[in-house]
């Protein structure tokens, strides 16, 4: 009896220090992972999002310094009420510090607002809407991997450039569609070509007979489709069924994943051009990153550079916590911390982070490869250029972000 | 005017898989009761089969055509025996939630091991290319589509409607007991009714493979269009449910053409309409 008495003294003595401690030493870090797990992103995001933030936990090496990492994760369905009913719950009730992955640019928009409104952060590396550092910018918002504007800049001018100079849009109906045909007509118009159609489609359509005979009937040279996932793998194959290559029209993928490349197969995917910010096999650092990844993953698949940027964007938010030396729980404070450092890790190599939330880094533009060139299962791409990070992205002197200043 | 024509022939594909699903779903409701909502899980797995075939067994697709549905027929007849023989004269209601509970579990595994962007499928040598129609590229595959799925729904209303054992099937819906004095066998009558209804679905997922990705979510899309036909039609009318399969999807593809942001939801708004007008749907006799 007498002894438990003094374990439990000693017990409220330890609570009452560790709270004592709490207001600089806090080192309890809840980090959520939202995204499709199980719609037609899930594959370039969704469950493989969640293996990259549990390797950059263990990578991190936190833990050992007494750190406590939680991680959790959700389906937010490609909805965005239902994204934003997450957010809150998460950040009220979960007390969830930093939202990654939030692919699906109708959901990270709105996932945006309440990340600002209740000052906690978001690292989004799966949407593709610039607006997200653009007129929507905010000082919680990193966005991560690749935007519209990027996508529009490298594979827009490059086609332009090899004569592509008329375009008809295929686009997905919502936020994001809208986001990367803007930005691509805009680059498109201002390299001296000509946009001569466009037609939006449902998000998630099975059937893309009826838009691609209305592409094939605007004889415009370039058939660029603004679209993403499960929705450009199969206007791919459509496309190629309905001879619309073979009739002299070139299909410009603007946002294509090597999980989209894996599932339509070389014989499909060959000679299609796109652009990307990591590709695993880029060198030693992401082979063995990747390598890594694929073993954890069921069915074995390579990281997209959704996946890839989570991994990133955790480690170089570990290293503003442990740089400030405890978790402050006030999002505007760490990334403003985050924005101040260079960025630097295996995977995207060096970078940093501009005042209105982009991060900066190389795009690539690939060129998928031969079923003859390619020597075994995922080596898929050929490097055909490269943009460096301070031209790849929309320079601040466009932006209509109000951090910048001017 | 040349592009409608071509709207109008996209759409005559789309509807042949609208018919080819709507049928089944015809002949399991008409016969069983059942308001089968695994239809479009194993829509899928008659896809997922026939890739099987092809990857793993080196058979190709003119035999994944006659084998898919075999197997995937047998799988619903072990439901069916299983499961969804202890339902009979339950609520409807009991019915729909078991078969979408199959349908989530089965669309779960397959996704848990193969993604959700699928995996390839090529179309068959000899239905390769296409012809120049005048109005439109027609690929070769998809005319073959909308012959083929004419012939088997075709051939489906023939065998419920005009030959003996389609009586004997349809007097066991009327009165089970009376045909079984006869001494027919009910029960195994009705499983093999199960079994067909799901050869369709499996047969539409080999049709559909070369067309689609053979993905695990395939069905669910369609599963919910493919049931507002079915309604529109009017509930276990098999001839009923061909012919609005086949218009649906004309309209659908008439829709992508002049309003395309509403191409999927066109369907359901005619719903609506035939509900509030004729709630039997458009062939169907008041229970």
């Amino acid at each position: 009896m007498k002894h438990s008495i003094s374990a439990m003294l000693l017990g409220t003595a330890l609570a009452l220090g560790a709270a004592g401690g709490a207001a600089a030493q806090d080192k309890n870090v809840k980090i959520g992972v939202l995204t499709d797990n199980s719609g037609l992103y899930a594959d370039l995001g969704g469950p493989g999002s969640t293996v990259a933030a549990q390797m950059a936990i263990e990578d991190s090496g936190l833990a050992a310094k007494g750190w406590k990492l939680d991680l959790i994760s959700a389906d937010h369905q490609n909805k965005p009420d239902i994204g934003s009913t997450i957010a809150r719950q998460w950040i009220d009730v979960e007390k969830v510090d930093i939202f990654m992955d939030v692919l699906n640019s109708g959901v990270a928009l709105a996932v945006n607002n309440i990340v600002k409104e209740k000052n906690s952060i978001l690292i989004d590396t799966g949407a593709a809407t610039s607006d997200l550092t653009n007129a929507q910018c905010s000082p919680n918002t990193i966005h991560w991997v690749y935007d519209t504007y990027m996508l529009a800049n490298s594979t827009g001018q490059a086609l332009v450039k090899a004569g592509g100079d008329t375009w008809y849009f295929l686009t997905a109906d919502y936020a994001f569609g809208h986001a990367l045909e803007r930005d691509t007509a805009a680059v498109v118009v201002k390299s001296g070509g000509k946009v001569i159609g466009t037609v939006r489609h449902p998000l998630n359509t099975a059937d893309f007979s009826s838009f691609l005979l209305q592409a094939q009937a605007s004889k415009a040279k370039i058939v660029g489709m603004a679209n993403a996932g499960g929705d450009t793998t199969n206007t791919i194959k459509q496309a190629a069924e309905f001879g619309i290559v073979a009739g002299g029209q070139k299909l410009a993928g603007l946002l294509l994943f090597i999980t989209d490349v894996h599932a339509l197969g070389l014989k499909v995917a060959q000679g299609l051009n796109f652009t990307e910010t990591f590709y695993w096999d880029m060198n030693e650092g992401t082979r063995a990153f990747s390598k890594r990844f694929s073993e954890r993953m069921k069915n074995k698949a390579m990281p997209s550079m959704v996946q890839a940027g989570v991994y990133s964007g955790l480690l170089h938010y570990f290293k503003a916590l442990e740089a400030m030396g405890g978790n402050p729980h006030d999002g505007a404070k760490v990334v403003a911390k985050m924005k101040e450092m260079p960025t630097d890790d295996k995977l995207f190599g060096q970078g940093s982070i501009r005042a209105d939330g982009r991060k900066l880094h190389p795009a690539y533009l690939f060129e998928v490869k031969k079923p003859e060139e390619s020597k075994g299962p995922w080596d898929y791409y050929k490097l055909v250029g490269t943009t460096p990070a301070d031209q790849a992205f929309r320079p601040l002197s466009e932006s209509a972000c109000p951090l910048v200043k001017k | 005017m040349q592009a409608l024509y071509a709207q109008l022939l996209v759409g005559l594909i789309n509807g042949s898989f609208y018919a080819l699903l709507s049928l089944g779903l015809a002949v399991i409701f008409g016969m069983l009761n059942i308001i089968n909502f695994a239809h479009g899980a194993l829509y899928m797995m008659g896809a997922f089969v026939a890739y099987f075939l092809l990857n793993l067994g080196g058979i190709n697709y003119w035999f994944a055509l006659l084998l898919a549905p075999i197997i995937v027929g047998i799988f619903g007849m072990i439901l069916e025996r299983t499961m969804l023989k202890f339902l009979t004269g339950l609520d409807h209601l009991y019915g729909l939630l078991l078969t979408f509970g199959i349908a989530l579990i089965v669309q779960g595994v397959f996704q848990n091991y193969f993604g959700s962007s699928g995996l390839p499928y090529a179309i068959p040598d000899q239905l390769r290319g296409g012809m120049n129609l005048g109005f439109m590229f027609l690929p070769i595959y998809r005319g073959w589509v909308v012959v083929f799925s004419l012939v088997v729904c075709l051939a489906t209303w023939y065998l419920i409607e005009k030959t003996q054992l389609g009586a004997y099937l349809r007097a066991a819906t009327e009165n089970p007991t009376l045909v079984r004095a006869f001494g027919i066998n009910v029960p195994r009558m009705i499983t093999l009714t199960y079994g067909l209804g799901v050869g369709l679905a499996a047969l539409a997922g080999v049709l559909s493979a070369p067309i689609n990705q053979v993905r695990p979510l395939m069905g669910a899309d369609l599963i919910i269009v493919v049931f507002a036909v079915v309604v529109i039609g009017g509930m276990g009318s098999i001839m009923g449910s061909i012919i609005t399969g086949f218009a649906l999807g004309v309209i659908e593809g008439l829709t992508k053409y002049f309003y395309p942001e509403a191409s999927n939801t066109v369907v359901f708004v005619l719903m609506v309409l035939v509900l509030l007008v004729k709630p039997t749907g458009l062939t169907g006799r008041a229970a």
